[in-house]
């Protein structure tokens, strides 16, 4: 499918017959990749596709084992970043390079200060960068800390930082991963303006949606190769998907995916009643909150990050015991003053797939087969007396492992190891392998491929069916739409909307979402 | 970014040249001074290992250092630095050692020498278990209170020394002499017992009981849920609780545990040797024992081996000091610094370049099997 297309504009980057090798493996494989100026290019594939390995080469981060690159035209060899940035690339990072605890104009100007006085140098960067910021419509408070900085200001901080050091071709690293839709719009609103202005931009992403709306020209990788590159109006998400994972994919919910017809009046598996919630800061971030759970449903909960859906999850589970309110998990019943407890909850047969999975789902610096029984390490299964079986512990995780196509297919990997897609299946495997009664779920496909979606889904899909009740709670629309047979939207702390999934639509969870009446 | 090492690489190969970049570094100090590196290099060998005699000083050196460096092990591996290892030792032995002026007259060397232990590794875990309480309920943090209670240990020790335990009448300050039955037995009467020639030594059984603490440290951490939780927790707090292990229970746990084998230095100094309780029979065991468990990589195999080596280094620098003249006890200690800069502070810094190293090799094989095949 590769194709050699004539151009019209001029190239900003052009690399040829790439290879790059770790090890026994080929990260790129003979990789062309011609970006033509003022476009934004996007760069699709799975996790481990390549992507990353081919735009760290273009970074300068690795050297290249084989192929030419030319910036702008003339041939470059880039052996580090420093050169990478003179050539006039920047880069985003996905996980931000910034100094939490300065502020953001020194994040700006640390290791480009352009006087050796600090605060003449603080001057001159202020008058460069207000010129800068009126220009591209990046609007960001240079003088607060960046610890006191939404995402998506660090992101539009990150993005300054780089245009600051003359960047003329700009790559961005997953930057809608962590955005609200709102954010995503104005992200892409400053890019078009950038590109208007006549930078380049390169994107790497994994949502075929923003690809669709905002970018003009697309390259799709897939083991280490580009095996399509087409503009994107040749082309659909179908076609993009199939591209990525070589085979087609389902992901819209279909006839087979209906829900089985259930009594409505089947009592409830969980039942919060009242339920609140305050921060450190004695901020109410749950207030009255009420939710009832069915055997064989999937209930998703709709909201703009940080409206209160987090902290719902983790008093489920457990790990927070709210200031007010009741749960009744069948017989048994929880008061605010004595709540449930991560092991009582696995005991009564809630489990958890939590938000961040690399501070609770795993132990990032335990192996795979250590990880595979984080929270059910007490089971007479793995340990008799106090004693670990580290036999049985493994045969369970290589289990684990085939059932949910976890790869590499090595328990002794360090955790850490695998791809966020490989983790989360990991997690799943592992938290389904109790036969729950309910599922708790956290954004179960952040930064997960769209192959490994495509299985995700299959599983909750199965695991509604067999007649476990799923609370899912997740920042992608199209996810809880998918997923959902019923869809609870909160803002600020309540419970703005349920709704049945027939009566859903984008446009009216984005109303509830924004705290319009429904 | 970079590719880790290979498992062998890490544990045998870095290590190793780690120390011999040390010895390389110490070696050029040594040539300044006007000494030739390689004699004092051989005057330090052969004092260590050389006769058994200075081996047996060696192993009873290292002996302290295992219990040490396995005290500041586990409190990592629970997340925490374990700076207080030498005021737990001190206060450790206080608990040995009032155990053996109390009770030795009355009670055989069988139930003596176990209630000794207990009472050592007791006092130990108590002392560590402050600080960690403070930590785990209140957020003081144990590098600054374990430091300050390694202050506390020692005052207390001069205190209860002078003013209670002191035999009346005496200028030294230490304790009457334990009874017969709070003595460890020394090795070489062991040996004797079995039909073999030692020569005599501070080495007694104590080395032993240290190569049992290792083994049980080995089995506590990798083989029990109580070890599972504990490092859950040192390696992700969030984890854990997420995997409803309660982390303040873990912190007092590893401080507790930490401080016990800290305490079990009595054993080998004061029922081993001495015989009676003393001022300074830690000796700054505690805070070599930091280093220790750097250089082992907080793995009691590797604390086990990084003991030998700084009981060869305390063994051997004394006979330096003896038989090269000019050279002093300093020598040694700038010797030891050179190690803990190259094998703890640095461990990795050059990791990158023996990955450079083994990658170039593999290269260069390949390419060889290409031009073969």
């Amino acid at each position: 499918m590769t194709t050699a297309m004539p151009r019209t504009g001029p190239l900003a980057i052009e690399m040829l017959g790439v290879d790059k090798r770790f090890g026994p493996v080929l990260a790129n494989d003979d990789v062309q990749l011609r970006v033509e100026q003022a476009t934004l290019h996007a760069i699709v594939g799975e996790n481990g596709a390549g992507k990353s390995t081919l735009m760290s080469v273009l970074y300068g981060f690795y050297a290249c084992d084989a192929g030419t690159i030319r910036v702008m035209g003339r041939p470059a060899n880039i052996s580090n970043s420093q050169q990478a940035i003179a050539l006039g690339i920047g880069m985003v990072h996905q996980h931000f390079m910034l100094v939490e605890t300065l502020s953001g104009l020194d994040n700006v100007m640390l290791g480009a200060e352009p006087h050796p006085l600090l605060h003449r140098a603080e001057a001159l960067a202020r008058g460069r960068l207000d010129a800068l910021m009126a220009a591209t419509g990046l609007r960001v408070h240079l003088g607060a800390m960046v610890s006191d900085m939404p995402v998506g200001e660090r992101q539009r901080l990150e993005i300054l930082k780089a245009l600051y050091r003359g960047a003329r071709i700009l790559i961005l690293d997953e930057p809608t991963a962590v955005l609200t839709p709102q954010e995503v719009g104005q992200l892409f609103g400053v890019l078009e303006q950038l590109r208007a202005q006549g930078t380049t931009i390169l994107l790497i992403t994994h949502k075929l949606k923003e690809v669709m709306r905002w970018c003009s020209r697309v390259t799709v990788m897939r083991a280490g190769r580009v095996v399509h590159d087409c503009a994107v109006a040749d082309t659909s998400i179908a076609l993009l998907a199939e591209a990525m994972v070589g085979r087609k994919l389902q992901l819209e919910r279909s006839d087979a995916t209906v829900p089985p017809a259930r009594a409505p009046t089947a009592a409830p598996l969980l039942r919060a009643r009242a339920l609140e919630w305050r921060d450190a800061q004695g901020v109410a971030r749950l207030r009255g909150v009420d939710l009832s759970l069915r055997a064989g449903e999937i209930v998703g909960v709709a909201g703009v990050s940080g409206n209160g859906q987090s902290e719902l999850l983790e008093l489920l589970a457990g790990l927070l015991a709210p200031h007010r309110g009741t749960l009744e998990l069948g017989e048994k019943h929880f008061g605010a003053g004595a709540w449930i407890d991560p092991r009582t909850a696995r005991l009564l047969g809630i489990a958890h797939v939590p938000e961040d999975r690399h501070g609770r789902a795993l132990v990032l610096g335990f192996e795979a087969w250590e990880s595979a029984v984080l929270g059910y390490e007490w089971l007479a299964d793995y340990c008799r007396r106090g004693w670990m079986d580290h036999r049985a512990m493994r045969r369970a995780t290589d289990a684990m492992m085939e059932r949910f196509d976890v790869r590499p297919r090595n328990g002794r990997l360090l955790s850490a190891r695998f791809s966020g897609g490989n983790q989360q299946k990991l997690v799943l495997a592992r938290e389904l392998g109790q036969s729950p009664r309910v599922l708790l779920v956290g954004q179960p496909t952040r930064g997960v491929d769209i192959g490994a979606i495509e299985f995700i889904y299959a599983q909750l899909r199965a695991l509604r069916d067999a007649g476990c009740a799923l609370l899912v709670v997740s920042g992608e629309l199209d996810e809880i739409l998918a997923l959902s047979d019923r869809v609870i939207v909160m803002h600020q702390g309540r419970i703005a909307g349920e709704l049945d999934i027939a009566a859903c639509s984008e446009a009216r969870l984005g109303l509830l979402m924004a705290g319009a009446a429904a | 970014m970079n590719q880790p090492l290979p498992r062998w690489a890490d544990l045998l190969l870095l290590p190793a040249i780690n120390l011999a970049v040390a010895l390389l570094a110490a070696g050029v100090m040594v040539a300044l001074v006007g000494q030739s590196p390689l004699d004092v290099l051989v005057v330090l060998v052969r004092g260590a290992f050389g006769t058994e005699r200075g081996l047996s000083y060696t192993l009873y050196y290292a002996t302290t250092f295992v219990f040490t460096g396995l005290a500041v092990a586990v409190a990592f591996h629970g997340g925490l630095f374990n700076i207080g290892g030498e005021g737990q030792a001190i206060v450790g032995g206080l608990g040995t050692g009032m155990a053996a002026l109390w009770w030795s007259a009355s009670l055989p060397a069988w139930a003596m020498l176990p209630l000794m232990l207990l009472a050592g590794a007791l006092f130990g875990m108590l002392w560590a278990a402050v600080p960690a309480v403070l930590q785990a309920y209140r957020g003081s943090h144990v590098v600054i209170t374990t430091i300050m209670f390694n202050f506390l240990a020692s005052s207390l020790l001069v205190y209860l020394l002078v003013n209670h335990l002191k035999v009346p009448g005496k200028m030294a300050v230490e304790s009457a002499a334990f009874g017969a039955s709070a003595k460890v037995p020394a090795m070489h009467a062991l040996l004797a017992g079995m039909g073999l020639q030692w020569p005599a030594s501070p080495l007694n059984a104590s080395v032993l009981l240290a190569l049992f603490a290792a083994l049980g440290v080995y089995l506590l951490l990798w083989h029990t849920r109580v070890g599972y939780a504990l490092r859950a927790t040192g390696a992700s707090p969030g984890a854990a609780a997420y995997a409803g292990i309660r982390p303040r229970r873990q912190v007092v746990l590893a401080m507790g545990v930490s401080g016990a084998l800290a305490g079990m230095v009595a054993m080998n100094e004061l029922a081993g040797v001495s015989g009676r309780l003393i001022l300074e029979y830690a000796g700054g065991a505690g805070f070599t024992g930091i280093a220790v468990a750097l250089m082992g990589r907080n793995h009691p195999g590797g604390i086990v081996a990084a003991s030998v080596l700084f009981g060869a280094l305390f063994q051997g620098g004394a006979e330096l000091s003896f038989d090269v003249p000019g050279f002093t006890r300093d020598m040694v200690v700038m010797l030891q610094g050179f190690i803990v800069l190259f094998s703890g502070a640095m461990a990795y810094v050059l990791a990158p370049a023996v990955q450079r190293a083994l990658a170039a090799i593999e290269r260069a094989s390949a390419a060889q099997g290409v031009a073969r095949g």
